[in-house]
């Protein structure tokens, strides 16, 4: 139960999944189960995909025809509840909050990790931006098999030894 | 004895915002702080911000700070005693400071409260010995001084303390064993649970700690399951091999000056215990007031919109102008009910009723 673990069930990540049909484009997928008083998510979405609305308690919402997948929102979320996911070619691709070092350099197989931190398969790293807008968190862009796209979260922190 | 019109006590979130109006508005206004850096908890603070826009939402602790000290810096009438402690406080409004081990009084004719709030320790075998941490201190070496605290914490308490100090210590790569929740709940958002766990740090409830082992600092520690009644279960020990254990069970204001001079103190468990009485942040003596976790303890979001309503009220109790202050006070007001309409502000929804009540 994720109010003592910290671990959402399955059934709680696939309803904030989009169709797989509608992830033929990315769009973000918010992960944010408890109302806390915060908005940052709809207030940075250039786009108004995003509703928090008058009571900022409220649980975003999500429209996903208005969502271009920009990943704004991402590194604007102080919960780092948010990614960008997408299906291509067999693959999902996930656009993640990271704020670690090292970064990971694109083109690198990395680990990645489920939402208990297990490692659960290799990725690929497609990109990763970090510019001043962000303010120092990274996004990681990586791609594994799409049968890990609702276990795949983020990529395993190495401390470059 | 030297004099200043306004004396803020505490340079927080809550001081820095109430110094603001009151100099914005055209008074004289000391801002004390016993720290030589200003900004209170904020300084430690790495992580993004929740709340909304007017708090400066999706920033950093440190980077609101320097937006509100900034706001301090053009004002004529603005002086800063840093590095100073306030020890003693009358109730005809005198204050003893001490700064480089020289004492000296100031008298005011209005002073602010933002002391912010002191951390709980808890009871348990060993408790003293070094390696054995409160989450604040652990704070302060890391993210002020840069210094590793160790390299393999057990972190005890996951409200929103515990859940980021942990999620701090791993960013600066040390390993956190686990994270213990005496309750059957995790006490913070489950948005820093997750982004914790992800990380393969477990949250355990219904768990504490018994004991610290080692002989000159930590080497291990063992935790244990509670029963209903929070009482540690003979058998269920758990030995972590870490070399730090850090605390993080909660605050409680700091209102000792406050009740040096006489003002009433009331015990509201859901504003973090003894707490100073207040009607629109004024303490029961006049011309004093309180804000910020002194008040109750809560958020920098709402500690920055309370100094701001206490700035503005001070100011007019000394009769001078504050541009449209019906209105700025209304929609202070509104932006507070807004951060404390969800669970997260059940508690101190309640706890503020208790005190309509008193006063
Ligand atoms: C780990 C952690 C994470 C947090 N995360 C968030 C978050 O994400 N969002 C959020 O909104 N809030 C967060 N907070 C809470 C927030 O930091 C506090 O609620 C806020 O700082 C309270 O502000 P304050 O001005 O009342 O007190 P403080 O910030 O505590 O400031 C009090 C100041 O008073 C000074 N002082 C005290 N006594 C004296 C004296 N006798 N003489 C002189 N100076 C004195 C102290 O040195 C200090 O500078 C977090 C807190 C912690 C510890
Ligand atoms: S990804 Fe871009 S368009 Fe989609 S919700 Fe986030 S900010 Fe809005
Ligand atoms: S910004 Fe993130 S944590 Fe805040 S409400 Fe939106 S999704 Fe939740």
């Amino acid at each position: 139960m994720i109010e003592k673990t910290g671990i959402p069930s399955k059934a709680q990540v696939k309803a904030e999944f989009p169709t797989p049909e509608e992830l033929s484009r990315p769009k973000a997928v918010i992960e944010c189960y408890k109302e806390i008083p915060c908005n940052p998510c709809e207030t940075s979405c250039p786009f108004d995909a995003i509703t928090v609305g008058e009571d900022i308690n409220a649980r975003p919402q999500i429209d996903f025809d208005a969502c271009t997948g920009c990943g704004i929102c991402v590194y604007s979320c102080p919960g780092l509840a948010i990614m960008v996911a997408r299906l291509k070619n067999g693959e999902a691709e996930m656009k993640v909050p990271y704020e670690f070092t090292p970064l990971p350099e694109k083109g690198e197989i990395v680990n990645v990790v489920d939402r208990r931190g297990d490692v659960i398969t290799e990725g690929r790293v497609l990109n990763v931006s970090k510019s001043a807008k962000q303010d120092r968190t990274a996004l990681v862009h990586f791609a594994v098999d799409e049968k890990y796209l609702y276990d795949a979260i983020s990529i395993e922190v190495s401390y470059g030894s | 004895m030297q004099k200043s019109e306004v004396v803020v006590v505490g340079a927080g979130p809550a001081g820095l915002t109430a110094a603001h109006e009151l100099l914005k508005a055209g008074a004289e206004v000391t801002l004390i702080d016993r720290n030589a850096s200003l900004g209170g908890q904020l300084i430690k603070q790495t992580h993004k911000f929740f709340g909304s826009e007017k708090q400066y939402a999706a920033h950093r602790g440190i980077d609101i700070l320097e937006r509100l000290t900034e706001n301090l810096i053009p004002y004529e009438r603005f002086h800063l005693l840093s590095e100073t402690t306030v020890v003693g406080f009358y109730h005809d409004k005198v204050l003893t400071c001490l700064k480089d081990d020289r004492y000296f009084k100031l008298q005011a004719d209005s002073v602010i409260f933002a002391t912010g709030a002191s951390e709980h320790s808890i009871p348990f075998e060993n408790n003293d010995l070094p390696g054995v941490y409160a989450a604040g201190a652990v704070q302060t070496l890391m993210n002020e001084y840069g210094i590793k605290p160790g390299q393999r914490v057990l972190m005890v308490g996951s409200g929103n303390i515990g859940l980021i100090v942990s999620y701090q210590l791993m960013q600066a790569g040390v390993d956190v064993a686990a994270v213990l929740e005496a309750s059957e709940r995790i006490g913070g958002y489950l948005v820093h649970a997750s982004k914790l766990r992800r990380l393969g740090v477990e949250i355990r409830t219904n768990m504490s700690i018994k004991s610290a082992i080692g002989e000159a600092h930590v080497e291990a520690a063992e935790a244990w399951r509670l029963d209903e009644d929070w009482q540690g279960i003979e058998g269920s020990e758990e030995r972590y091999d870490v070399d730090t254990i850090c605390i993080a069970v909660g605050l409680s204001p700091l209102t000792e000056l406050l009740e040096q001079a006489g003002a009433e103190v009331e015990y509201i468990s859901e504003l973090g215990g003894n707490v100073p009485v207040l009607k629109d942040y004024e303490t029961t003596i006049e011309g004093v007031y309180a804000c910020g976790d002194l008040a109750n303890i809560e958020e920098a979001s709402s500690a920055m919109v309370e100094g701001r309503i206490a700035g503005i009220r001070a100011a007019q109790a000394l009769d001078y102008t504050v541009e449209n202050a019906e209105m700025r006070l209304k929609a202070l007001d509104d932006e507070l009910v807004d951060l404390r309409s969800g669970p997260p502000g059940d508690n101190v929804r309640r706890g503020l009723k208790k005190m309509e009540g008193l006063t």
